[in-house]
């Protein structure tokens, strides 16, 4: 008997409508866990570096992690991988929400999707019985409205929904995959399952996800819960309430934005306003924000409740996703109350929260300069609210100015033209990032922006503090319980840390500290989502729930395969290598791995070389940033060191 | 029939606490799987949460008596302005719907306060709602003493009624000869 996992992944080729029920490798979860792990391996096996994201031989990957449908409280991430219209390289992106669970109990650990549709269609996954079903009555409608449609036309209210709204079904470079209060938002999967011409996936299960060692697991799950409440009686001071508690993070509990308002960029990732924050606003904010949430919503089989539905006089009602709220009102230089409305629009088309709102304010800001003309932009109204909303609408058309606003700022500039590209400043990879611009550079966040596999400096970070604290009794403090560091070290180079003087940043933590520290923070992240953990509750918070040390247990009596810490790491290690190696084949180089020009506005050239040069060693790449034979080896995917080197991508270096 | 001391468990369910998570479904049916612990699927849980959260319906439904045909007429409620569905409300294992029945066998399910798990020991669905959504409360009543049905006898009688007696026990009778 398989534990944890059903051992059966569920091969759909749109073209043919050929629909299989595949068993797994046993061997393949002991290698790479699950979820993105194994994911990643179906796309180095099945998809060549030659296929275009947009092509029936791309393959679009629905998986639950190990975890998933286990009662490991949050471990209900859905990881959709792919290859991104918009960096080209390897996609994925996790969604919270009931659709993974659903789909173990289903009897498949994944949806594995291949080929094109003559016309759209939707899959419906009954149990034993999957369909592909006709979706044309579907076109154009909304996320939430499609999966309201499609529960009442199958009878079946306790089906899990995830689909593409009008972006998605246009190709947009950034749409996203909607389920409820959930939605699988960077990189495009959106676009990818649009290409597809997939409308949406509807699951229900009702078969049972085994156990190896029930006591033993159970147990951990408890200690687990016990933690949560832990923290919620006890939330971390000296940090920021929205750094306090655990979550992902908890943006619709609290109203205190000062922390963002004031250290994010407002506009098109340009102004920072560090007096916006008065009494008056926070005053109003709090208000907007308690009369338009209607209830606090949490995913799957987790206490934390960090969505909430959202009912706003005038507008369709929906769920917010953490920080969603904010992107809009600082992109547009607005209000919290334009930010809950255009939400809701925003939502039905199915768009990535972050990239969207920059890609309108480029537009605007090309506008401004001139660059954009009121014949580029015929039609647009006044004020820039409605402008938000006109070119939110173009652009899930692909209509006028919206046809190459869909492709998002880096390939927008480059078809505009006329100096346009000095205004997609804000790109890693030709992907949008948070709209943040600091003084000095941390060394810490350098190689996380530079070296990201995901792209996206949310599903790195972690937690490691992101800034030392001021006086050493508060770093005393916080070290003492600090039990989820893997070495004691790092507590010594926290408490070492200053704000100012020899040990600040840029030069401290120094650089064989950093390279560990970030190693770890991304550590974290591959192993939750592989095993299907919101980061909410491990990697991304402050002293978070799950930690290497209670993990190896708890997936061990989960799955009957023995981990430890060394064995876990290694697996993760494995999987970070992989998909490292994915994207070197697609062209992933040294040069493309910097943070924006003007992220920090002092930089240091020589430091962030050796940074890059240490990191790449430490990690076992070489001077390019491509895992080395050696480190392949060790790793046991001598299968992928053969195929870089007779692509030339790595030389062969005994000769 | 003598009168005896009855222990009367309440499980006070405050909707508006609910964040919508399955908690209390996922640790029941994790509980009453045998061994226990060794298998999750909420489809087997005696505690369902009816969830509509676009309509702000959110309202945990404890498994009740088996029922042998469905009500004669319905009752739908309109609770502050909410329309419920139909049988929102309702705690039994009837044949018009496919709730609080084992996903297999179609054999009934029943809430049984997690007896097995001693007196001292909340309800599982309880310890697992962090919302407190579900408050777990206590007294003793006086109550007439009757003979209650048992797991198993629940079992067949809703076989029997599905299927007929004889045809029940012409099946058992098979089942022993092969044995
Ligand atoms: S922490 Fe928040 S986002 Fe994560 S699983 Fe829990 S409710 Fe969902
Ligand atoms: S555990 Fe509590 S909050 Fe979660 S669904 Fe059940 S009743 Fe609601
Ligand atoms: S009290 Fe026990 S048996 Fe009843 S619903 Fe709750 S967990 Fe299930």
């Amino acid at each position: 008997m398989r534990y944890a996992e059903t051992g059966y992944n569920l091969e759909i080729d749109l073209t043919r409508g050929n629909i299989e029920r595949v068993e797994s490798d046993p061997r393949l979860t002991e290698l790479h866990l699950g979820g993105l792990g194994t994911n990643a391996k179906i796309l180095w096996d099945r998809v060549p570096p030659e296929v275009e994201p947009y092509s029936p031989e791309n393959l679009l990957i629905f998986s639950a992690g190990l975890l998933g449908g286990t009662p490991a409280p949050g471990a209900n991430r859905t990881i959709v991988s792919s290859f991104s219209p918009q960096t080209k390289l390897m996609g994925y992106s996790m969604m919270g929400g009931f659709f993974a669970a659903e789909l173990k109990h289903a009897g498949y650990d994944k949806v594995i999707i291949r080929g094109q549709s003559p016309d759209l269609v939707y899959l419906w996954i009954n149990n034993d019985k999957v369909e592909i079903r006709d979706a044309s009555h579907l076109k154009g409608l909304g996320t939430l409205e499609t999966a309201e449609i499609i529960r009442k036309e199958l009878n079946e209210p306790n089906s899990q929904v995830a689909a593409i709204g009008l972006a998605g079904e246009n190709r947009v470079f950034y749409a996203s995959i909607e389920q409820g209060r959930s939605s699988a938002s960077r990189l495009g999967l959106g676009g990818v399952m649009g290409d597809k011409r997939l409308k949406a996936i509807a699951v229900r299960g009702t078969k049972d996800v085994n156990i190896a060692r029930p006591a033993e697991f159970i147990q951990h799950c408890n200690d687990i819960l016990k933690y949560v409440k832990f923290r919620d009686k006890n939330p971390l001071g000296m940090v920021p309430p929205i750094l306090a508690g655990l979550g992902s993070p908890q943006e619709m509990r609290i109203h205190d934005e000062e922390w963002h308002t004031t250290n994010f960029t407002w506009g098109n990732a340009r102004h920072r306003r560090k007096d916006f924050w008065t009494e008056d606003i926070s005053k109003s904010w709090k208000e907007t924000q308690e009369n338009a949430t209607q209830r606090f919503l949490s995913c799957y089989n987790c206490p934390l409740s960090c969505g909430a539905s959202v009912d706003y006089p005038g507008v369709p009602k929906y769920m917010m996703k953490c920080y969603s709220k904010l992107t809009y009102t600082m992109a547009a230089m607005s209000d919290l109350e334009f930010g809950f409305k255009i939400n809701s629009n925003a939502q039905a088309f199915g768009v990535d929260g972050f990239t969207t709102p920059q890609v309108i304010a480029f537009a605007l800001e090309l506008y401004e300069a001139g660059i954009l003309t009121d014949k580029d932009l015929a039609g647009m109204p006044a004020g820039t609210e409605e402008r938000f909303f006109w070119l939110l609408d173009r652009i899930v058309r692909r209509e006028g100015i919206g046809d190459i606003l869909a492709d998002g700022t880096y390939w927008a500039a480059k078809k505009i033209g006329n100096g346009a590209e000095e205004y997609a400043h804000n790109n890693i990879k030709k992907h949008e990032q948070l709209p943040l611009k600091l003084g000095m550079l941390n060394p810490i966040y350098f190689l996380m922006y530079s070296t990201g596999e995901k792209i996206n400096i949310t599903q790195i970070e972690g937690q490691f503090p992101q800034a030392p604290f001021s006086t050493k009794e508060d770093r005393e403090e916080f070290v003492k319980d600090w039990i989820q560091v893997p070495d004691e070290k790092f507590k010594e180079y926290f408490l070492n840390w200053e704000m100012r003087g020899e040990r600040s940043i840029p030069h401290y933590p120094p650089v064989d500290a950093t390279c560990e520290i970030v190693d770890w923070m991304e550590k974290m992240h591959y192993i939750d989502d592989s095993v299907g953990m919101c980061a909410g509750l491990s990697s991304f918070p402050l002293k978070p729930a799950y930690h290497l040390h209670n993990y190896p247990e708890l997936i061990s009596a989960a799955t009957g395969i023995d981990f430890d810490e060394a064995s876990l790491s290694q697996a993760a290690k494995r999987n970070r290598t992989l998909i490292r190696a994915i994207n070197n084949r697609r062209g992933l180089r040294r040069e493309d791995e910097r943070p924006p020009e003007d992220h920090w506005k002092h930089r240091f050239p020589e430091l962030e070389t050796k940074l890059l040069d240490e990191y790449y060693k430490f990690k076992g790449w070489n001077n390019q940033g491509i895992p080395t034979r050696e480190t392949l080896q060790e790793l046991g995917m001598d299968y992928v060191g053969e195929d870089l080197e007779q692509r030339g991508i790595l030389i062969h270096e005994q000769s | 029939m003598s009168k005896v001391k009855k222990k009367v468990k309440t499980i006070k369910i405050d909707v508006d606490k609910c964040n919508g998570c399955r908690a209390c479904e996922v640790i029941c049916a994790s509980f009453h799987s045998a061994p226990k612990y060794s298998s999750n699927n909420p489809a087997r849980a005696r505690i369902r949460l009816i969830r509509d959260p676009l309509k702000d319906i959110f309202v945990p439904v404890y498994a009740g008596e088996y029922v042998e045909a469905e009500c004669m007429g319905r009752d739908k409620y309109v609770i502050d302005g909410k329309e419920y569905g139909e049988c929102d409300f309702c705690r039994a294992a009837c044949p018009s719907r496919d709730v609080f029945k084992e996903p297999d066998s179609g054999l009934p399910l029943k809430c049984d306060m997690c007896e097995e798990n001693g007196p001292d020991e909340e309800p599982l669905c309880v310890q697992w709602c962090l919302a407190d959504a579900l408050i777990y409360e206590e007294r003793e009543e006086e109550v007439e003493e009757d003979v209650k049905l048992g797991d198993l006898e629940l079992g067949l009688k809703s076989l029997a009624d599905k299927h007929g007696l004889r045809t029940l026990m012409e099946t058992v009778a098979r089942m022993t000869q092969k044995g």
